[in-house]
């Protein structure tokens, strides 16, 4: 039995950090993709496996299998303690859904020095498992920053020519983030009660639950941890680096980073902050919100005038994190429940459009929404995946985002009407964007550019296939999302007293 | 008393084997050979078996903390000789000399970490500071080099005249007329007009010691000016006990009535933070924005003497650990260059990748990533503060100076792995394999800190 000698958590780390080092020394480029492939597949099998003994509430036993914690620095009262929940689940499930696809999507692109891209892929995996997994605040700021270290060397080697400047923007305002976080944590950690014999304070998640902070203090712990969180997101007036980042690193960094990365930062609001700060939440969400509903507003706007599609990407992301955001912030059963679904399907649909833009620059050689026109008729599959993946960013029904963005609108409504309104907008703005990228890109006449296009590759029209396979089920039967992830949201609403 | 008695002795043997050692090589092996024996000299008397039973009269005094200080720097000094033993030619013919000079500073460390009275304090600064006059003059055709003694040279006579006053202003402030470090110890009553005087000099005084701000003017031309080699020992062993001997009389003699004078604390602490974090980052040459770096770490230092509690104590020997680890492993590199402007990094990834993953960790610790010693020790230092509880403002500071710290180590790192190398600027650099295995292990020993901090820790409480 796989659970009795290592919990799931631990694997899920593990995994990809070991292979993730022993990458390193296949020089063989053939054989170092093999070999990442190989390893994401395997801890999906394990994610998949996981989530049959997912359902503790009824199999109590089952909770053996995934928790665990090892002493790790006893004097301060920090433990190597991992655990999965509903959302951290969801959300390893999400990663190690991912990775395959990433892998497999970008199969035929090859790298210079592949074995150093791979094994800091794979890093970068293990660091965002960690982040998912952690139940001991230290464990999960290290796991935090093991992850940017990773993605920082990826997007900054490999990419377009201002990478570097752009690449370590987004290092240091997610570095500045997280070392106020860093205070945060000592400040909250330094008043939490004893768990154990050894230390007068612990770092545990539920030392952290029951620490005992004034609303005074929790003021302004809450902007401590809420700006990392910001930053990752990103929220505005935070989203700066962004657009930048996506448009001039490689594709594998940049679907890490947008559909796997985002989420930590929004997990982290969820798990960190709605639960230790309920008061200071209660007494900012209103303004949180105003800027989440501006940014996700600002950003559609943008998209609406984007000439290239990294950009055009980068833009349409932020302004369904703007809506997502605001739903955590309105922390009522629907909303949350909503953005359960939405990080999965955010991370879906996202991933979907990068390779698809991905495909459209190496059969063009061009990513710029003027230059091209006209691919469906040289590409009628893509077409047709695109078309797919458009409407499940508008949220159109059947798709996944449906649900989801149903849920999160309706719970905003529940909270305060105008947010509902103009998060409303943001969706009609954003199906404005959509089709008529859409339609710049794939119809019309085909010009000189596209004449020249090559047919996509077999595994990429597998991966594509797998992902609208996934946007519909999702967008007809979410229930399975819903039954998992219903425990965390019942346990975080239930920390917050005012609600 | 082992570690004392035994650097004074080889000091002595180093320096009359100048005379007799017919190799450039030899004083190299001699010094090493004498490093480890005052290492394990002063570990056996870490664990109760001290060789001299010297009646002091309680003027020192050997606790854990000294102890598992020095052992802390007798390690460091030993990596620092093995990396950088051969170094010592370039400066110049008198080796032995140069090693010699060291152990005396060596000698001023020890006493440094186990004084018990101010006159043994002032001692120690003095046995610590003299030696590196000359040392940083060691390069005698080299302007700079010369520039940098004589500034150090006055302004250290300078500042020990001060730090002279104030003892003697504590001296006939306290009522007992005592130069016991205890004995000062007023409690917590209000701080007579004499001592606070007295303290106010001795503060200043060793803030000049430690290059903090303002008293930190002499620090980039000296470490800039003095052979890198020098620098490399200044920046890290001597001024990290120079911290230990601070935090050791502030704790014993003024623990007591710490938030009547924290003030002073917490305003050089954030003018140190500040000066030396953004003026790092305008520096071309990596050799003076290390120097830069090492008035930022002071600002970082300066919070274990801001909060004087457990935690500081367990903050101040991690971040001495980390802080001298990682310096001496970038300056080992940065010495093997001919050219120390940051382009004389590009391409490093390429020309040498064992040197340049290393000199990333290296850097990774001194910014304070996780899984380095760099975190773990600012992690405590700032846990330290946040456990004092008052001016929290300051740890925000402290961050925000840290992250200002990542633009410029990071610099480093772009150099080294994203650019293209500069044809004709440092194409050959000749490393043996023993000093690409001694990086690797110092880089280990990094990131063993990083995540295991209590394997140094515990032994305070030995």
């Amino acid at each position: 039995m796989l659970g009795t000698y290592f919990t799931f958590p631990e694997l899920l780390i593990w995994i990809p950090f070991i292979t993730g080092l022993i990458a390193i020394f296949i020089k063989n480029n053939k054989s170092v993709k093999m070999f990442a492939l190989l390893s994401s597949i395997a801890t999906l099998a394990v994610s998949v496996i996981s989530l049959c003994y997912s359902d503790v509430a009824h199999h109590h036993e089952f909770f053996y299998y995934n928790n665990v914690s090892y002493v790790w620095m006893p004097y301060i009262g920090s433990s190597f303690s991992v655990g999965l929940d509903g959302m951290g689940f969801l959300l390893t499930f999400l990663t190690a859904f991912s990775y395959p696809l990433i892998f497999a999507a970008t199969y035929k692109t090859d790298h210079k020095n592949p074995n150093a891209f791979f094994a800091l892929m794979l890093l970068t995996q293990a660091g965002i498992m960690g982040v998912f997994v952690a139940t001991d605040a230290l464990l999960f700021y290290f796991f935090w920053e093991l992850a940017l270290i990773p993605i920082y060397f990826l997007c900054s080697k490999w990419g377009g020519e201002k990478r570097i400047f752009a690449t370590f923007k987004f290092f240091v305002y997610t570095f500045l983030g997280s070392l106020l976080m860093l205070v945060g944590i000592i400040y909250v950690y330094v008043h939490t009660p004893s768990v154990s014999a050894d230390s007068a304070h612990s770092f545990s998640l539920n030392a952290f639950y029951n620490a005992i902070l004034s609303p005074h203090q929790q003021d302004w712990l809450f902007w401590l941890f809420f700006i990392a969180f910001a930053v990752k997101i990103p929220i505005f007036p935070f989203h700066t680096w962004q657009p930048d980042v996506y448009e001039q690193s490689n594709y594998p960094s940049v679907m890490v980073l947008s559909g796997l990365m985002v989420k930590m930062g929004a997990f982290g609001v969820i798990r960190w902050i709605l639960p230790i700060f309920p008061l200071a939440v209660a007494k900012f969400d209103n303004l949180v919100m105003v800027f989440c509903i501006i940014g996700l507003l600002y950003a559609s706007c943008i998209a609406l005038y984007q000439n290239d599609l990294k950009r055009f990407v980068a833009w349409s992301s932020i302004a369904h994190l703007g809506l997502m955001s605001a739903a955590i912030f309105a922390a009522n059963n629907l909303s949350l429940q909503g953005v359960m679904l939405e990080m999965l399907n955010h991370g879906i649909n996202i991933l979907a459009l990068w390779i698809i833009v991905d495909i459209i620059e190496k059969k063009t050689g061009v990513r710029k929404i003027s230059e091209l026109s006209g691919l469906a008729a040289k590409s009628p599959a893509l077409a047709i995946f695109l078309v797919i993946i458009a409407f499940a960013n508008i949220a159109l029904p059947l798709s996944n985002s449906f649900i989801s963005e149903f849920l999160m609108l309706n719970g905003l409504f529940q909270f305060n009407i105008w947010f509902a309104v103009f998060g409303t907008l943001g969706i009609v703005v954003s199906a404005v964007y959509m089709l008529s990228m859409v339609q710049k890109t794939f119809y019309g006449k085909t010009n000189g550019l596209v004449e020249k296009a090559q047919k996509m590759s077999a595994g990429q029209g597998i991966v594509l296939f797998v992902l609208v396979i996934a946007i519909l089920f999702l967008g007809i039967y979410p229930e399975p999302v819903i039954h998992l992830t219903q425990s965390t949201v019942t346990d975080i609403l239930g920390r917050i007293p005012l609600k | 008393m082992n570690a004392i008695i035994l650097t004074a002795l080889w000091g002595v043997v180093m320096m009359f084997g100048g005379v007799f050692f017919k190799k450039r090589t030899t004083p190299k092996y001699w010094a090493i050979a004498g490093i480890v024996l005052v290492l394990v000299a002063n570990i056996l008397e870490f664990f109760g078996h001290p060789f001299f039973n010297v009646d002091t009269k309680g003027m020192l005094k050997f606790d854990s903390f000294g102890l598992h200080f020095n052992t802390i720097a007798f390690i460091c000094t030993l990596l620092f000789f093995l990396l950088n033993g051969r170094d010592f030619e370039k400066i110049g013919h008198h080796v032995s000399e140069y090693f010699s000079l060291m152990f005396f500073v060596l000698c001023g460390l020890s006493i440094l970490s186990s004084f018990n009275t101010l006159l043994l304090l002032f001692l120690g600064i003095e046995i610590l500071s003299i030696p590196l006059y000359i040392l940083s003059g060691s390069e005698k055709r080299n302007l700079k080099g010369n520039e940098a003694s004589l500034k150090y040279f006055l302004m250290g006579s300078f500042s020990t005249g001060i730090l002279l006053m104030g003892i003697a202003l504590i001296y006939g402030g306290n009522s007992l007329g005592s130069f016991y470090i205890d004995a000062i110890n007023l409690g917590t009553g209000n701080l007579p007009v004499l001592i606070a005087a007295g303290l106010v000099l001795i503060l200043v005084g060793m803030s000049f010691k430690v290059s903090a701000a303002p008293f930190h003017f002499w620090a980039p031309d000296v470490y800039d000016g003095a052979p890198a080699v020098v620098t490399s020992f200044m920046m890290t062993i001597v001024k990290v006990a120079a911290f230990v001997a601070f935090f050791r009389l502030f704790q014993s003699s003024f623990g007591a009535m710490q938030y009547q004078w924290q003030t002073l604390i917490v305003v050089i602490t954030a003018a140190t933070l500040l000066i030396g974090n953004i003026t790092a980052v305008f520096q071309r040459s990596v050799k003076r924005m290390l120097a830069y770096s090492s008035i930022a770490h002071a600002g970082f230092f300066m919070f274990t003497l801001f909060a004087l509690n457990d935690t500081a104590k367990e903050g101040l020997l991690l971040y001495a650990a980390a802080y001298c680890l990682a310096t001496i492993g970038i300056f080992a590199v940065v010495i093997k260059m001919a050219d120390y402007s940051i382009e004389g990094f590009n391409g490093l990834g390429k020309r040498q990748p064992l040197l340049a993953l290393t000199s990333v960790i290296f850097l990774l610790s001194l910014t304070g990533i996780p899984l380095t010693a760099g975190f773990t020790a600012k992690f405590y230092v700032l846990m330290a503060a946040v456990k004092d509880g008052h001016q929290l403002w300051l740890v925000v500071l402290a961050v925000i100076c840290a992250a200002i710290g990542a633009v410029y180590y990071f610099r480093v790192i772009q150099a080294i792995y994203f650019k293209e190398p500069v044809p004709g600027v440092n194409d050959e650099i000749h490393v043996s394999s023993s000093f690409k295995f001694l990086l690797a292990v110092t880089a280990a020993l990094i990131i063993l800190l990083g995540f295991l901090p209590g394997l140094l820790i515990d032994w305070i409480y030995y």
